[in-house]
């Protein structure tokens, strides 16, 4: 059964006037998502009038989707509709963020948001930290506590330590920090309470990665310049998901059309991706790294694109100057490279983060491997090669800038796939997102559809939220065998 | 090895001896395998590959195949096997997806023989064919299975897993031609080595990746599988569909599984991930191990039998970079250790109790729990001859007993809920106040089963289950933890006085199933426990009496309120005494503080998307609840939201059994924490048991919310290997008022 209704959404731009204290709204009804407007500030946003189309047989409808969430949130945040783009994906997504922050677990609400405010402040996203302290005000938090770190228990204090570290350097994680945290004292934490934080942290620094990445957290800052338009419809591209629906067509000739501007740029990808097969470089993986220094890929140098209002932030922090340094900078005898064959989710990680955190492995699970499955098809086709491959280069890369190496990868791959502007763009993006820029955005590769963009920001969050939980569930286990 | 057990078999004039040995390797195995003359073991793992001897007292290196002085990726290694009919070949599977084979008869120093770079991805698992010397298998993370003729320089033919990588390939035993593949999305796939194309069979043997598999050596239909959702089972494949014939929970990721030689049912098993013991089950008895070593230290990797026809010896490496040389005889038998009853209440007043069948064997009209073929927790087992040791025979029963639909009315528990203070007055005074309400609340409740919770030991339900109790024990808890002395005697009278009226046992239940005779039954069947109860009930009281110290007793497992039944002919007598001990100071008391309130309300469905409704009010709610809890200030005014009832009720469910705990050592209360929070999330997922050791059974169908489904597992709260109450209520809830918990395996 087909039924399309027509309906005004109105979609929020975040950043002017958050609506506190919403009334709950009648669930999942259709005059809660009318009437949605109303509660929200004036003027301020855009509306857009489209069809939407629900089907009891296709939840994964990002339409549907939206309108669910709208109807319980009362509005659409912008990483919702960002990643609305994979429809399957967000499902998957909101049904983890879901079970993270208001489903039963080892800690109170309150301290959930908190602790998710204290991770986006390590990399300054202030578009998640206004979220979450709406969100901590409205389960009940104490406000003292959002003047700082002073004001907070001495537990969660002791949580910003491994905060500070997995935000930055994972690897620096050892047995001894989940020991102090967990010897027997006043302020001692649970194994299962530690395994929550340490899920959420992750979450929540890879989110804000995210955030930048797609230019939500510009879009809060500076009042909707940012370089994204998510809503102009024509970077709609809801991928395979609405291949039935009419305005598909609508959709695909815009896209065609956006797409042949950028042949040129293609058909050198397509060089590169063939003369890896020719080429025999070494497998030193420690090459890549270098490369990266030499090429001069740390945007460090540009610091004038500090995000203003950081001093706002600064209470959520303890040693803001803690940073990413790169892992090969390093003296590579004193740090242990982290192989995967080791120690992996899929073997290790997902079984101890389950059995101290009930079911959270089988979302994040799902989650993983709903990113790996991602079909762009369109640009599998475009690229001729497999998109698998593709993918598997960024994702080991990012991994490899924390440190994290497989014994079956050929890190040569990297510099092959990855363009130089496109290695800066993920690089940025993991590791410091707080100094994206919207140049940065638009000029990494050109020629790819803002679905296909978010696609990459997808797989830089899931990366790097791995990269934490390995390293993070790695020491909680040492300390258990210890 | 302080136990180490000389053992001499038999083996068609070849005589196995040795005894319960290890040696330290340098470093972490990943795979082990071994001669077939039984002499020898190899060890593999990313830095290590090495053969040892295995000699009457000791392992000795034989050799190291580590040669060179790079050592290259090809050397690190996931698997290794050793043919089983040529010595002198062996073949590994490198992390770097390449399979090595390795000629030990070479006369050079390095044994490399062939190097095969076929698989994009690591390979997991190689596997030589039983009869063809010349054929090797190989599975690899890049979703391909590959067979190679070793006198060729590439594969033979390549079978594709569709993108799923492949954990574990191995020949069938007696079919020459098939070969079975386990993958990781849970599918298991059977495979005609003549026909690359497509397979022969599929199924999906296990919720997530299936780790592991082995062939029955004897009955060619049996293959077992292990997997990540914890559990061993065990498929016929001689049906046109692959039956589940056997299945075992364990509590840990399932790394490898070994069929136990000449014994038809008997498997070992190690884990992945927190559990580093090997376990030998026997299928029958899925809930408690047969036997189990517990030497390593780091998770096992590897574990092999050590001969092909010999039953007791087992060789294991481990991550923890030790080889180990097992004798069956020095196993240890959880079973020793199981605790064989146990007693609990849940939220609406049933009352359930599993124990030996011999306790219970006279009743007559028992009905047998159906719907599970799986024997119970301890079934009667013949004597093997070939067991070299002896199990406790036994049965176990389960009866619960409901209470009665008129009396059984819960509205005294929300009442109660309502009504108890639990801070912010001296401890004295609430105890006082807890007690009135109590006893206000004893309207038709009588008394139950004290007697049938004594004899057996078991105390936990006593408070939060009846009213008449519930005032005794908080009079109790303020003659123990204050003193008397400012206190009217009135309120002791009124809540102690009359507490043998509830001496009729039972009144208020419909027994479906009562034990004849069960208290005395039970003391004469269990000669030490009983005792030891026994003892301490004596002690507790003693001290009660004199009202000195009695930090000591706090300590011991029973709880001294316990002894109220006992007691009751004294009651007077005690009160005389306390009354003539009076204490000047009286202090406010409060719950210990914890850093965060415990805890918030539970929420029911796990699945996100269709809740997202809920999201805008419930964090307010359970904002204030948790604060409520963790402080301890169940106070009425907080309780507005009626529909909440039974979540509040919960609440002090919980506060009411821990409170003693707590009184006696403020970190006591934590400690029940991790407990609870892991408790409820997962078992609302019926059917996944993510537990080994607990099974749900339904709890009889006269219940209003009978028709829940029964079957669902739970996983341990906070801590790797925790203790279960024998029986147990699920506290959420929904399913608290359905749902009964029974230890399957015992105590690990």
């Amino acid at each position: 059964m087909w039924g399309a209704l027509l309906c005004a959404v109105t979609w929020k731009v975040p950043g002017h006037g958050l609506p506190l204290g919403l009334p709950g709204q009648e669930p999942g009804s259709l005059s809660a998502v009318s009437t949605a407007p109303s509660h929200l500030g004036t003027g301020q946003e855009r509306s857009v009038l489209m069809v939407v189309k629900m089907s009891s047989s296709d939840p994964e409808c990002p339409q549907f989707l939206f309108v669910k969430v709208l109807a319980s949130r009362g509005r659409l945040e912008a990483v919702t509709q960002q990643m609305g783009y994979h429809p399957q994906y967000l499902d998957s997504f909101l049904k983890t963020q879901h079970y993270l922050m208001h489903m039963d677990g080892p800690l109170p609400f309150d301290c959930r948001h908190y602790i998710a405010i204290m991770a986006a402040a390590r990399h300054q996203c202030r578009y998640l930290v206004n979220l979450h302290v709406l969100q901590f005000l409205r389960a009940g938090g104490d406000p003292q506590w959002l003047r700082g770190l002073e004001f907070i228990p001495p537990k969660l204090r002791n949580l910003n330590e491994i905060n500070k570290i997995l935000a930055h350097r994972p690897w620096l994680i050892t047995k001894e920090h989940i020991e102090k945290l967990l010897k027997i004292s006043e302020w001692s934490w649970s194994l299962a309470e530690l395994v929550h934080a340490v899920v959420l942290l992750a979450h929540c620094h890879a989110l804000a990665s995210f955030v930048f990445g797609c230019g939500c957290e510009q879009d809060e800052g500076l009042g909707g310049r940012g370089s994204l338009k998510p809503l102009s419809l024509g970077n709609q591209c809801f991928c395979e998901a609405t291949a039935g629906n009419s305005c598909s067509q609508e959709l695909l000739r815009i896209n065609r059309k956006r797409s042949l501007d950028s042949c040129m740029e293609l058909d050198s990808l397509r060089e590169r991706m063939q003369r890896i097969h020719v080429e025999t470089e070494g497998r030193d993986e420690m090459r890549l790294l270098q490369q990266d220094r030499e090429e001069g890929l740390s945007p460090l140098a540009d610091t004038d694109g500090e995000v203003t209002g950081a001093t706002n932030l600064a209470c959520y922090m303890q040693d803001p100057d803690f940073g990413y340094q790169d892992f090969a900078r390093r003296d590579e005898d004193q740090t242990q490279v982290f192989r995967v064959q080791d120690y992996s989710w899929e073997d290790h990680g997902f079984s101890l983060v389950n059995r101290l955190y009930s079911d959270i492995g089988h979302l994040l699970d799902e989650k993983f491997r709903m990113v790996d499955g991602l079909q762009s098809s369109a640009m599998a086709k475009r690229q001729g090669c497999e998109p698998s491959v593709f993918k598997r280069g960024i994702w080991n890369y990012i991994h490899c800038m924390f440190g994290i190496r497989y014994d079956d990868y050929d890190y040569a791959e990297v510099n092959q796939l990855l363009e130089r502007i496109l290695k800066v763009y993920i690089k940025t993006v993991t590791c410091y997102p707080e100094k994206t820029n919207s140049e940065m955005f638009d000029r990494f590769w050109k020629q790819f559809k803002h679905s296909e963009k978010v696609h990459v920001n997808l797989l830089i969050l899931e990366a790097r939220m791995q990269a934490e939980l390995l390293y993070a569930l790695q020491a909680i286990t040492q300390y258990m065998i210890s | 090895m302080e136990k180490m057990a000389r053992v001499t078999t038999a083996l068609g004039g070849n005589a196995l001896t040795g005894r319960t040995m290890f040696c330290h390797l340098d470093a972490p195995a990943n795979a082990i395998s071994v001669c077939r003359d039984a002499a020898q073991v190899v060890v593999a793992g990313r830095n290590i590959f090495k053969i040892y001897s295995i000699e009457e007292e000791q392992f000795v290196e034989k050799l190291n195949l580590r040669v060179g002085r790079k050592p290259s990726l090809n050397f690190s290694c996931a698997d290794v096997v050793w043919h089983q009919m040529d010595e002198n070949l062996l073949a590994t599977a490198a992390t770097n997806g390449v399979v090595v084979t390795w000629n030990l008869g070479k006369p050079s120093r390095n044994k490399q023989d062939q190097l095969f770079t076929e698989h994009k991805r690591t390979v997991n698992k190689v596997c030589f064919h039983p009869t063809e010397v010349y054929m090797l298998l190989s599975g690899s993370q890049d979703g391909y299975m590959k067979c190679f003729d070793l006198r060729k320089k590439d594969s033979v033919s390549t079978f594709s897993g569709q993108s799923e990588s492949v954990r574990d390939v191995q020949f069938s035993i007696r079919d020459y031609f098939t070969f079975a593949a386990t993958f990781e999305n849970g599918n298991v796939q059977l495979w005609d080595i003549r026909r690359p194309d497509r397979y022969e069979r599929m199924f999906t043997a296990h919720n997530g990746p299936v780790f592991c598999c082995d062939w029955h050596p004897e009955d060619r239909g049996w293959l077992a599988t292990g997997g990540r959702d914890k559990m061993v089972k065990v498929w016929d494949m001689n049906t046109t569909r692959a039956k589940e014939i056997y299945c075992v929970q364990t509590i840990a990721s399932v790394a490898r599984v070994k069929w136990r030689p000449e014994c038809k049912h008997h498997i070992a098993t190690c884990s992945m991930m927190v559990d580093h013991n090997i376990y030998v089950w026997d299928v029958r008895r899925p809930f408690i191990p047969s036997a189990m070593f517990e030497e390593h230290k780091d998770v096992t990797t590897g574990i092999v039998w050590r001969h092909l026809h010999d039953p007791y010896f087992l060789l294991s490496g481990s991550k923890d970079s030790t080889l180990y040389q097992h004798i069956f005889k020095d196993a240890s038998q959880p079973i020793d250790r199981a605790n064989p009853e146990g007693l609990c209440y849940s939220l609406y007043g049933d009352l359930a109790f599993a124990a030996k069948e011999s306790l219970v064997s006279s009743d007559s009209n028992r009905k047998p729990y159906i719907g599970d073929r799986r024997h119970p927790i301890f079934f009667k087992r013949k004597l093997d001859p070939t067991e070299q040791f002896e199990y406790i025979s036994s049965c176990s029963a389960l009866s619960v007993f409901e209470t009665d639909v008129e009396s059984g009315s819960m509205d005294w528990f929300v009442h109660t809920a309502k009504q108890y203070a639990l801070a912010g007055r001296p401890l004295a005074e609430l105890c006082d106040h807890n007690a009135k309400v109590a006893k206000g609340l004893d309207r038709n409740q009588v008394s139950v089963g004290r007697l049938l919770l004594q004899g057996l030991g078991a105390w936990k339900g006593l408070m939060g289950s009846c009213p008449t109790q519930v005032a005794q024990t908080w009079t109790m808890l303020r003659i123990i933890y204050s003193s008397l002395g400012t206190v009217a005697s009135t309120n002791l009278n009124h809540s102690m006085g009359k507490g043998s009226t509830a001496l009729p046992l039972m009144n208020s239940f419909n027994l479906k199933d009562i034990p004849a005779g069960l208290g005395s039954e039970s003391r004469l069947d269990r000669s030490k426990g009983e005792s030891r109860t026994e003892n301490i009930l004596m002690d507790s009281s003693s001290t009660l009496i004199n009202n000195e110290d009695n930090e000591e007793t706090e300590g011991s497992d029973v709880p001294a309120d316990y002894l109220l039944g006992d007691v009751e002919a004294d009651e007077d007598e005690l009160y005389m005494m306390d009354h003539e001990n009076p204490h000047a100071e009286e202090q406010e008391y409060s719950l210990p503080q914890e850093a965060f309130p415990l805890r918030h309300e539970i929420v029911d469905n796990p699945s996100a998307l269709d809740h997202l409704q809920d999201k805008a009010d419930s964090p307010h709610v359970s904002g204030n609840e948790a604060e409520t809890v963790g402080q301890g200030r169940l106070a009425p005014r907080q309780r507005q939201r009626g529909r909440d009832g039974v979540a509040d009720a919960r609440g002090v469910l919980l506060a009411d059994l821990h409170l003693p705990l707590a009184l006696r050592e403020p970190p006591a209360l934590r400690l029940l924490q991790p407990h609870r929070a892991g408790h409820a999330a997962l078992l609302r997922r019926a059917g996944r048991r993510a537990d080994g050791r607990v099974r749900a059974h339904r709890a009889g169908g006269a219940h209003p919310q009978g028709d829940r489904r029964a079957d669902a597992g739970t996983a341990p709260g906070g801590s790797a290997l925790p203790c279960w109450d024998p029986v147990g209520w699920h506290p959420a809830r929904d399913w608290g008022t359905s749902l009964l918990l029974q230890p399957l395996s015992g105590r690990l």
